[in-house]
């Protein structure tokens, strides 16, 4: 069931009264992030940096074992007279630190995506006319029936008294 | 992580009576335009039919880029004599030309990176095309390393493949250094600037009259739905690259300086190549910047979301990193003189004397030097033909600071019987004029297809998209507002 309102500050109200009434699967839309709107959902912070790290971690090593692999074990160079050993160690550094980014950027992308659940081709929201606003200036709170508190009438009735317009029953397809 | 609180409304809340209100900050977005006007106006833009200046635009560079391809592949086929490059300068305008470009590109880096990580809101009208510009710019300056190896077919080499020869790379070679740097520099910035976009594709999705339009923005909208849950990981992924590519950025001018500095060429083997190569980079990227935003600007009246306060900022920044530059410049001079190297003392007498005089005469010193003191003046900054002068000089001065870096090295180096000039051919000046097409083609086709300005990212900085937005006469007129779009 979803509703639309006026303005930002009008949903992030009307966010918080349905964290409040203990609603667990429940999302609002919007055109742009709203700040403050992760703390009135009850949301706690993402942990996608988690992903980044490992993702950085991953590039690190991956950069030492190739730079040294062949460089120290298999094909042996001395360059400017300088052999493969700790004192020459600051010339793997730059490759270490690009590898480091690239894996962490990558990570930080994908993660992104995995984590959203996207890309996603289908959303029941799409079926809502209304809907194509949430893109340009509407700002929507929608409610799913799996929650297990959503009754139709309460869910409703909460809506409404937020100052929710245009409540509707979006179907799955 | 997300939008700050945003500072006029403080200002405002704090003065909403009276006495501070000349403290008011200027807004991002003039006006007073609603979230529904920066949709219309920049999504209008792209779905409008193409005017007639962009099809002769189009045309022009798509040939002289056509032009450009032409003289690379003549070069490829026939070898790398074409170029005047000879004993002793080996490194001409290929290497001039990559590290013009790609320090172009790094403008863009800062503006979406280092200034989100700085919360500096004024970015979000300007960050799209720059990034953009960033993307295009490294395309071109990709271009040189790559074909002046000669034999770019083996250019693989560069990869540390196993082959049957059992070969590998040098990993300690600053050349092999700058691969992985400006690699990496450009996947990073497609996923920055497509992490970017994914909002923005949604909206053009939603707005698209057409069959094909709807699938092919849809696609690469990912299915995106504005949804909470989702900005959370969005604003997370945002946060993480820009704090990764703020170190990048640092890095990619680094690495692209080291290939210098790490030799034993004088004027190249300095300690303070790193940090001057990086502020040059900005200062150049900046002024390109401007170059193309003004016109953009001018031809699709977004004067009110990129306002002259955003050209101010721009200025001061090239101020700021033109006076780095100076800095730097001078210094190498005073070190020089300092270090007692008859070399390195000959190397820029002859910089300002030398066969290259005027390059250093017009495009150091006029170019680089003096013409961004102009932006010490607000009338200069708010003048937009001044700008416009200034930012033409800056690229061009840009140039020849990378040219006289690199021939004004090489061509008088320890033995003056290895002296010699440097002299273009016709297949160096056209690659260079080609990649210019490139460039801007590829530019024409953005802002055909792509929203140059992030919308999602605009609407942020306006007063009424933070919920705590309360004054309670604005308040008023937005919900007005609100019911009479409804």
């Amino acid at each position: 069931m979803g509703a639309e309102f006026a303005t930002p500050s009008a949903l992030y109200e009307a966010a918080k009264r349905v964290r409040d009434a203990g609603f667990k699967k429940w999302d609002v839309h919007s055109p742009f992030p709203i700040h403050g709107m992760d703390d009135a959902m009850g949301l706690g912070k993402s942990w996608l940096s988690a992903a980044v790290l490992a993702g950085g971690i991953t590039g690190l090593l991956t950069a030492a074992i190739l730079e040294f692999g062949p460089s120290s074990l298999i094909y042996p160079l001395i360059v400017h007279g300088k052999p493969t050993n700790w004192a020459t160690v600051p010339a793997f550094f730059p490759i270490m630190f690009e590898l480091t980014i690239l894996f962490s950027a990558f990570s930080a992308f994908f993660a992104m995506l995995i984590m959203n659940g996207l890309p996603r081709w289908y959303h029941p929201v799409f079926n809502w006319q209304r809907f194509s606003r949430a893109t340009n200036d509407g700002f929507f709170l929608i409610i799913e029936a799996r929650d297990p508190r959503f009754t139709e009438l309460e869910a409703r009735e909460l809506l409404e008294q937020s100052g929710g317009q245009h409540i509707t029953i979006i179907h799955e397809d | 992580m997300d939008a700050a609180p945003i500072a006029p409304d403080v200002i405002e809340g704090e003065a909403s009576a009276s006495v501070q209100k000349p403290l008011q900050r200027v807004p991002l977005v003039l006006n007073k335009r609603n979230f529904s006007w920066i949709t219309e106006r920049i999504s209008g833009v792209i779905e409008g039919p193409a005017p007639r200046w962009w099809w002769v635009s189009f045309a022009i560079t798509s040939m002289v880029a056509a032009f450009g391809l032409f003289c690379l592949g003549y070069q490829i086929s026939t070898g790398v004599g074409t170029w005047g490059l000879n004993h002793p300068v080996g490194w001409a305008w290929d290497i001039t030309n990559f590290v013009f470009w790609i320090g172009i590109g790094h403008a863009g880096t800062l503006i979406s990176a280092i200034l989100f990580l700085l919360r500096q809101k004024w970015r979000t009208s300007i960050n799209r095309a720059a990034e953009a510009m960033t993307l295009f710019a490294v395309i071109c300056a990709a271009i040189f390393p790559g074909v002046h190896v000669g034999r770019v077919w083996m250019a693989w080499y560069l990869a540390p493949l196993p082959n049957n020869y059992g070969i590998w790379p040098n990993f300690r070679s600053p050349l092999l250094w700058d691969v992985f740097a400006v690699s990496t520099y450009f996947s990073v910035s497609v996923l920055f600037w497509y992490t970017g976009l994914i909002p923005d594709l949604a909206t053009l999705r939603d707005r698209a009259t057409t069959k094909i339009k709807k699938l092919l923005y849809g696609i690469f909208a990912v299915g995106w739905r504005g949804s909470n849950r989702n900005w959370r990981h969005y604003e997370m992924a945002y946060l993480l690259l820009a704090g990764l590519s703020t170190p990048l950025v640092l890095s990619v001018h680094s690495v692209v300086s080291f290939d210098f500095a790490t030799s034993i060429i004088p004027t190249w083997h300095t300690t303070i190549f790193p940090p001057y190569f990086v502020a040059g980079a900005i200062f150049g990227g900046f002024a390109m910047v401007l170059t193309l935003l003004v016109p953009a600007r001018a031809i699709y009246k977004l004067h009110d979301i990129i306002t002259p306060q955003h050209i101010d900022k721009m200025a001061k920044i090239i101020l700021l990193t033109g006076s780095i530059v100076t800095y730097a410049y001078a210094m190498e001079f005073f070190v020089a003189w300092y270090s007692g190297n008859q070399y390195e003392k000959f190397a820029f007498y002859n910089r300002i004397f030398g066969p290259y005089w005027w390059y250093w005469w017009v495009g150091m010193l006029f170019c680089n030097m003096l013409s961004p003191q102009l932006f010490w003046f607000k009338a200069c900054r708010r003048n937009i033909y001044i700008v416009y002068f200034v930012c033409m000089c800056v690229n061009a001065g840009m140039w020849f600071e990378r040219f006289i870096i690199i021939v004004g090295g090489l061509h008088r180096d320890f033995l003056p019987s290895s002296w010699g000039l440097f002299y273009p051919t016709w297949v160096d000046i056209w690659t260079f004029i080609g990649t210019f097409g490139i460039f801007l083609s590829l530019f024409l086709l953005f802002i055909r297809y792509l929203p140059m300005i992030a919308m999602s990212e605009v609407k942020i900085v306006l007063p009424e998209a933070n919920p705590h937005h309360a004054s309670p006469g604005e308040h008023h007129a937005v919900a007005a507002g609100g019911k009479e779009r409804n």
